[in-house]
């Protein structure tokens, strides 16, 4: 069946949207299953890109010929739906990155550099994504600062027990949002409320949450928050770092060139005022514009029926994957639904993640298999590597179904 | 389409399941060398004992899917008591097989590695069906590379 009663989606006609998904792959459907990886598109956004390149194509903030400021308006107006989007108070606010890895490099290098020295504590926790690790190691090796570790606890939830005890004293807390490996959603108010509270800003990697979930930046209270537009219906290339003005006027510029200067000459430079401080060279534009589509697109379903039919099709998929395979199945993460995005990492029996998807690739269900850039994490829940279903709007029973048959006739090639 | 029967041949399957030489070597004597695949996690671990410009003795320690788990499996059988120059043209014949390329002498370009017409893969040939599965080739390979390492170790060690 394409529609379980009561989704608040209608998932047969948003499968319409996404050209991709009429696309036969192995004489079959292709049954996407990847979206916390990379999101299919719809076809509003490659019109609006399209439409882009074929009527407005000009650089951006210098032309004064009518299609460059078309280039302006497509650029701007793409800021503008991101700031109300989620919730930014300010459009100035909303910087363009080249995605998530980006925005948390910038804030690493650029704020880190500027503001910590040897000694200096920054929090993450054993949940975060490769990204919001490997430039805090590098600061660590630049500049000597202590890295601290949140712990996982049962169920897929972070252990808080003893966080008074590691913010106490730290400048950083950077955490993601939501677990791009077990789904698991974080408590971003009392994390950010407990870094304040120790004196240290509240960095979040939201790359899992603006997808799915509402997300207002401003009632999070942090003071930084990265994204990445690919994950939520819109083309790579483009990403978001989110920043209070304040602290954004607090960090110098990081990557420098053309756009982001007021005045240069032979003896230093002025950075331009906000966000073009931070957007050096030629943007993203048509890439701006495609992410705005995809704000129009994600709005115009709701995100509220957007996370209500993610809570529902995850719940059904526990379920089934669960009653279906027993004890041979074992999914990680929180088992209760709400607590939840629809990432699910899982192994069966003794297969290899990578053997179990390359089963799945000839049923045209298309599922991440390997360590998803969070070898912390793996370690601590004493795996080498998971396959990973993540679910969005165009996701039905169906999708969870014809997994469940690729893990069967897995399960029988093998002999296990 | 290829099917999964050119890529699990019932050979890769049995080493997969029956893997030959698992365990470890002390170390030293014998070099202990990790190899990575950063794709998807597999670890290998290479113990390989050199005496006499020959692999006396290796074991395979680590986790992997099953082409990285049989490959290792099968190299560690054809590499045990041969010259280390046998180790090399076989290695150099098993990535022609993947049709690994090089960095041709000059710089300019890439050149597929060509294979010893002498040497027999024997067992290794069921890896063959690899090559239409691309992502699979790392896989397939690691084995091969950690082992490279810990011979080149295990000579700056002595």
């Amino acid at each position: 069946m394409a529609m379980s009663v009561g989704d608040p989606l209608e998932v047969a006609a948003i499968k319409k949207d996404f050209p991709i998904l009429e696309r036969e792959v192995h004489g079959g459907r292709l049954v996407y299953l990847d979206s916390a990886n990379t999101s299919q598109k719809p076809q509003a956004v490659l019109d609006a890109m399209d439409r882009y390149y074929t009527q407005s194509n000009a650089n951006v903030h210098r032309g004064t010929y009518l299609i460059a400021e078309e280039a302006t308006a497509g650029l701007e107006g793409a800021r503008a739906k991101v700031a109300r989007f989620i919730g930014a108070k300010r459009n100035r606010e909303v910087i363009f990155t080249k995605n998530a890895t980006e925005a948390l490099n910038l804030v690493a290098k650029a704020w880190g550099r500027a503001h910590l020295q040897a000694g200096d504590a920054v929090v993450l926790t054993e949940l975060e994504h490769h990204a919001n690790i490997v430039p805090w190691h590098q600061l660590a090796e630049e500049v000597g600062i202590e890295l601290r570790w949140i712990p996982l606890g049962g169920d897929g939830h972070l252990d808080l027990t003893h966080l008074d005890r590691l913010v106490d004293g730290a400048k950083v807390v950077s955490f993601t949002a939501m677990s791009n490996v077990l789904g698991t959603m974080l408590p971003v108010e009392r994390l950010t409320a407990a870094a304040h509270d120790a004196g240290a800003i509240a960095v979040v990697d939201a790359s899992q949450h603006v997808p799915h979930v509402s997300t207002d930046v401003s009632a999070w209270g942090a003071d930084f928050v990265a994204f990445t537009g690919h994950k939520m219906c819109g083309p790579t290339g483009i990403g978001v770092l989110w920043g209070t003005e304040a602290i954004l006027d607090d960090t110098p510029p990081f990557i420098t060139g053309g756009e982001m200067i007021l005045n240069v000459t032979k003896e230093g430079f002025t950075a331009n005022e906000l966000p073009w401080k931070f957007e050096a060279g030629t943007p993203p534009i048509a890439e701006a514009v495609g992410l705005g589509a995809a704000v129009d697109y994600l709005s115009g379903l709701g995100m509220e029926a957007v996370r209500e039919h993610e809570v529902s099709l995850t719940g059904y998929a526990l379920r089934s994957l669960t009653e279906r395979f027993g004890e041979q199945i074992q999914i990680h993460g929180p088992s209760e639904p709400a607590e939840r995005g629809g990432v699910m990492s899982f192994t069966y029996a003794d297969l290899h993640p990578h053997d179990l998807t390359q089963v799945f690739d000839q049923h045209g269900v298309c599922v991440r298999a390997g360590h998803h850039c969070a070898k912390v994490l793996m370690r601590q829940l004493g795996v080498a590597a998971t396959a990973r279903a993540s679910l969005y709007v165009y996701n039905d029973e169906a999708d969870v179904d014809a997994m469940a048959d690729a893990i069967t006739d897995a399960a029988t090639f093998f002999g296990v | 389409m290829p099917g999964l029967e050119d890529l699990y041949r019932e050979i890769i399957l049995d080493h997969y399941r029956s893997p030959r030489n698992r365990g470890e070597l002390p170390a030293p004597p014998a070099t202990r060398v990790e190899g990575f695949n950063p794709l998807c996690g597999d670890e290998i671990v290479v113990f390989v004992e050199v005496a006499d410009g020959a692999v006396s003795d290796i074991r395979i320690g680590g986790q992997g899917c099953s082409i990285s788990q049989s490959s290792a499996s099968m190299m560690s059988a054809a590499v045990k008591g041969r010259t280390l120059d046998e180790v090399q043209a076989l290695t150099r014949s098993f990535k022609a097989m993947m049709s690994i390329h090089e960095q041709s002498l000059d710089g300019e370009g890439e050149v597929v590695i060509e294979a010893d017409p002498d040497v027999k893969l024997g067992d290794l040939e069921a890896l063959r069906g690899v090559v239409k599965f691309p992502v699979r080739i790392k896989c397939a390979t690691l084995s091969w590379n950690t082992l490279l390492q810990a011979i080149e170790e295990s000579a700056a060690s002595r």
